[in-house]
């Protein structure tokens, strides 16, 4: 684990699903000195308006980000190539849900 | 006494521990050890707060005086209090808070479980209620009861010293006197005497768990409260709550 920069407990990010079977997503990160710890105060933190159904942490130093130096080389080639949207497809009539 | 009175007073009895122990834990406000620990203690303050204006409304419709949740709260003197001296006890530092609301919430985890099947159908509905909260605060205490009390050594005596200087406002939360037989006869309130060996079990587990030393059984107990005679802490609490609507009666937001 990398060395904790400031004097307060750990950071976690924490992730809030807001229904059943949708994706989790970020709500914001937490300080605190375990997992247990970390859940609970997430909880107390970004759930008080009833915004979850389940909610996961993770130590802030596990995840890897993508360098903003990086930007050009990584979605800049992803501008020009407009087909691989599924926009060009002709929907069947009267499918719907899609 | 009258069936009516008991319940009124049983009800003061319910609504005055949430009130006061709401009052206390929201003190913690801008002051805990970090950000994310001061919203859990006035999440939970808050849980109190709502169940407290809950069981005052009913205790005033009991009443039938015409009176509301807010005149019981804010207008009462410190004798009328009824709540039990545990909850007016000064928040200290944070482990000693911890070791007070682990006491409240053991017995309060067994105290909602069993009123939830109270023939009064607003008791039982508010208690099932408030069990769901309890859980969670008791979750709360005893993380930090393990934390603190198997922490450092600083934590550790900080913990037991918690735990000692309280221990003896636990035996009146166990106490029962006329009004609540009258109505546990009724099926209305339930015996606070029968949860003590639960209570007992839960937290003789929880201290050994967390390397804290049980206070020793039959150490002399604090009561009064349930009687509304109180330690010195509850004046302070009430002049600071009941200071604005006394000074502006009906001052609006």
């Amino acid at each position: 684990m990398a060395e904790i920069q400031d004097s307060q407990w750990p950071l976690w990010e924490v992730f809030i699903q807001a229904n059943p079977g949708i994706p989790h997503k970020h709500a914001g990160s937490v300080h605190a000195p375990d997992k247990e710890i970390a859940l609970t105060n997430a909880r107390d933190v970004y759930t008080r308006r009833k915004e979850g159904t389940s909610i996961w942490v993770v130590p802030s130093d596990r995840i890897v980000a993508s360098n903003p130096n990086d930007c050009d080389m990584l979605f800049d080639p992803a501008n020009d190539k407009i087909y691989r949207h599924p926009t060009f497809y002709t929907m069947p009539e009267g499918a719907v849900g899609i | 006494m009258t069936k009516q009175e008991a319940l009124f007073t049983y009800l003061l009895r319910l609504g005055d521990n949430a009130l006061v122990m709401g009052h206390r834990l929201s003190e913690w406000s801008s002051f805990a050890p970090i950000l994310e620990e001061d919203l859990a203690l006035t999440n939970i303050a808050l849980d109190h707060i709502g169940r407290a204006q809950a069981l005052l409304k009913y205790a005033a419709e009991i009443e039938g005086k015409g009176r509301t949740e807010d005149d019981l709260a804010y207008k009462r003197p410190e004798r009328q209090f009824l709540n039990v001296l545990l909850v007016e006890q000064p928040n200290g530092d944070f482990a000693s808070t911890i070791a007070r609301q682990i006491f409240h919430s053991a017995f309060e985890l067994q105290l909602f479980e069993a009123l939830s099947k109270s023939k009064d159908e607003t008791l039982s509905g508010l208690a099932a209620r408030c069990l769901k909260e309890v859980k969670y605060h008791w979750r709360h205490a005893f993380d930090w009861l393990q934390r603190l009390g198997d922490g450092t050594e600083e934590s550790h005596e900080r913990m037991q010293k918690g735990i000692d200087d309280l221990w003896m406002y636990s035996g009146e939360l166990f106490e029962i006197d006329d009004v609540e037989a009258m109505l546990i006869e009724e099926g209305i309130a339930v015996d606070n005497s029968a949860f003590y060996d639960k209570w007992n079990a839960l937290i003789s587990e929880a201290l050994s768990s967390a390397t804290i030393t049980r206070p020793e059984e039959g150490a002399y107990m604090q009561t009064g409260g349930r009687k509304g005679v109180h330690t010195e802490n509850l004046g302070f609490i009430l002049a600071e709550m009941q200071y604005l609507p006394r000074a502006y009666p009906d001052a609006k937001w």
